[in-house]
């Protein structure tokens, strides 16, 4: 079977008519059945991301390769990366930990099992797992994140367990560069090192992305972008599996600092900066469905994405309590009321950004010099002009904007604001390019630093956006934005905040302060 | 005949699922601070496969030793890592939340050890 699964084809280059992970938009351009399937998940949805919790349950500990941004012993409670856990739990463990997280967070939508290890080394741990869960919370989602490796053997068992969303992380297609990254994989009974392991690992996604596809299940493709390792070659990871029908790319940064005792922490491999991930995540977008919200959460994540729970749930709470039928019935009631909530609020979120949009200068000009009502703005992020079409003057330049949000809203005082999404505004509207974190890596000082270091560091990691949104802002912090060049801004507190980040960019035009320069000039052409 | 799994073991669990004879037993702090092999169970996979399997998927060098005590993933072997270095990773576990003092630690054995950074 093919899947039909992505937006209409597109011009190349760092075209924004993708938008993040699965956009609004986008899901727009859906078939019933995948919009359905991912409008509540929020690894797969960038709007669903705001409304839609998750959890990893980390029941999946062993691990059939080495890669080197990896260190295996991984019970640091102060870090926050991919493969790091507290505790490994059993599957009567998850299952219970499960049920009393999606009665507390009735947002909950998803089960994710993402290791610490490969969840596929540990096939008879995950898939008890899934089998207990599915019949205590039937409306629980189930998903894992795999290598690849054991992958072609597990699709089938995969697909009896209704799993609807797998993701591979395949960091290259050449086996040469995986050689760079993976030093050896257990396969067949042996160690197998170099080229050769990177070349069966490589064989053994492709076929599996393969047969996944074939039956119909979702996948979202994770690459860890190595600076001077991968990064000129990801655009053909993203050539290659969206040819072979994978759904959403996802573009991350390497995580890499030598206390994390990994390879690449030890041998001076640096992760890429915002600037340089976003190149990549631009270049790869002209190929297909590009994921920006991702925020590469821990192996035993709880809650919303960008903000971890986990903590709440300890196993001494978790065993105190009396899970029967009543109780998981009553959740699933709760669960089952949420959704409509959500529902609704979604609708009402609709509603205001189109309003928002219709309300400035009549709808969106388009390059053409002809507006176009809101309600079909997709269309213009769809389609780019033809060439000769460029007439009318420059509709104003983008412009990078970050918003302390919280559930996707303008609602997060500046000094409390852990993380920032970082918007592009333009004639095509908002687009989510990205988020800064604010203290979340453990990388040493950033935990007992003092106030202005940590605001000097936070004020760092806003640098290419001109405007801050963010619903209160003490006179400091707003002194010192405005000294490097960033407008705070506090106006729109409680908005949407991709309504807000476009009332604010049509401030901009209106004031005359979005002339497109030169270069953006001859990029729009 | 049997194999043994040494202090070193980072209690990652990859040897446990692939043991044909079930004579890996998992860490169970304070008791039994990291994964042991039973001697009485372990055949050195004899019979079954060509290598251990435990040293074959082990990812940390030098924590899984034969009877003689030397191991069969001598340091250098699986990472790329010089022994230093390894030394080094295993320290850093240990001294993990007091990144300061770690990191002075580390520039003095590395100095110790007439080595750069």
């Amino acid at each position: 079977m093919e899947l039909p699964v992505t937006a209409p084809p597109t011009p190349t280059g760092g075209c924004s008519a993708q938008g993040c992970g699965s956009s609004e938009r986008q899901q727009a351009g859906l078939p019933d059945d995948i919009r359905r399937r991912v409008q509540d998940h929020p690894c797969y949805s960038e709007e669903a991301h705001h409304h839609f919790a998750r959890m990893h349950a980390a029941v999946a500990p062993a691990c059939n390769i080495q890669c080197h941004y990896c260190n295996r012993k991984y019970d640091c409670a102060n870090e926050s990366r991919p493969g790091v856990v507290s505790e490994v739990l059993t599957p009567e463990q998850a299952v219970r930990k499960t049920l009393v997280v999606a009665a507390a967070i009735p947002q909950m939508s998803v089960l994710g099992i993402a290791g610490p290890g490969d969840p596929l080394a540990n096939p008879e741990r995950v898939f008890a797992t899934f089998r207990d869960l599915a019949a205590k919370a039937p409306d629980i989602k189930l998903c894992v994140s795999t290598n690849g490796l054991a992958l072609p053997e597990h699709v089938d068992e995969l697909a009896r367990h209704n799993i609807e969303h797998v993701t591979i992380t395949i960091n290259c297609v050449d086996p040469d560069i995986g050689a760079q990254i993976y030093p050896w994989i257990f396969w067949q009974h042996r160690r197998v090192f170099g080229r050769e392991a990177a070349a069966i690992l490589i064989e053994q996604q492709q076929k599996g992305l393969e047969m996944l596809v074939a039956r119909g299940i979702l996948v979202k493709v994770n690459s860890v972008l190595i600076p001077g390792v991968n990064d000129r070659h990801l655009r053909d990871v993203s050539r290659i599996v969206k040819a072979k029908g994978a759904f959403l790319h996802n573009v991350m940064p390497l995580i890499s600092a030598p206390e994390h005792g990994t390879f690449y922490g030890l041998s001076g491999q640096r992760g890429p900066t915002p600037a340089e991930l976003q190149a990549v995540q631009d270049d790869c977008e002209g190929n297909m469905n590009m994921m920006r919200h991702c925020r590469q959460c821990r192996a035993d994540a709880v809650g919303l994405l960008g903000e971890d729970r986990g903590a709440e749930f300890t196993r001494e709470k978790i065993d105190a309590m009396l899970i029967d039928e009543e109780f998981t019935r009553a959740a699933l009631a709760r669960r089952v009321e949420m959704r409509q909530r959500i529902d609704a609020e979604r609708q009402a979120r609709a509603q205001e950004r189109s309003a928002q949009a219709t309300g400035k200068a009549g709808g969106i000009v388009s390059p053409c010099g002809t507006a176009t009502p809101a309600s079909s703005q997709h269309v213009i992020t769809l389609h780019r002009p033809a060439r000769s079409c460029v007439v009318a003057p420059p509709p104003g330049r983008p412009v990078r904007m970050a918003v302390a949000a919280k559930g996707g809203r303008v609602a997060v005082h500046f000094g409390h604001a852990r993380e920032f999404l970082v918007y592009e505004a333009s004639a095509d509207g908002a687009r989510l390019i990205g988020h800064r974190q604010t203290d979340l890596y453990c990388s040493g000082d950033d935990s007992c630093g003092d106030a202005a270091s940590v605001l000097s560091r936070t004020i760092a990691a806003l640098a290419g956006c001109e405007v801050v949104l963010c619903a209160k802002i003490g006179f400091e912090p707003w002194s010192k934005l405005e000294a490097a060049g960033i407008t705070p801004n506090g106006e729109h507190a409680l908005e949407d905040a991709a309504a807000a980040v476009m009332a604010v960019w049509h401030e901009m035009l209106a004031a005359g302060r979005l002339a497109a320069s030169a270069d953006d000039t001859r990029r729009s052409a | 005949m049997a194999l043994a799994i040494v202090d070193s073991c980072v209690n990652c669990w990859a040897c446990l699922p692939v043991c044909p004879n079930q004579a890996i037993q998992a860490a169970a702090p304070p008791d039994l601070p990291h994964f042991s092999i039973d001697a009485m169970a372990c055949s050195e996979c004899l019979g079954d496969y060509a290598r251990p399997q435990c040293a074959e998927i082990c990812p940390v060098e030098g924590a899984i030793v034969d009877e003689l005590g030397d191991a069969l993933n001598p340091p250098g072997s699986l990472l790329g890592l010089s022994p230093a270095q390894w030394q080094d990773v295993q320290q850093r576990c240990v001294q993990q939340g007091n990144p300061q003092q770690d990191t002075t630690q580390r520039a003095n054995t590395s100095a110790a050890r007439g080595e750069t950074p």
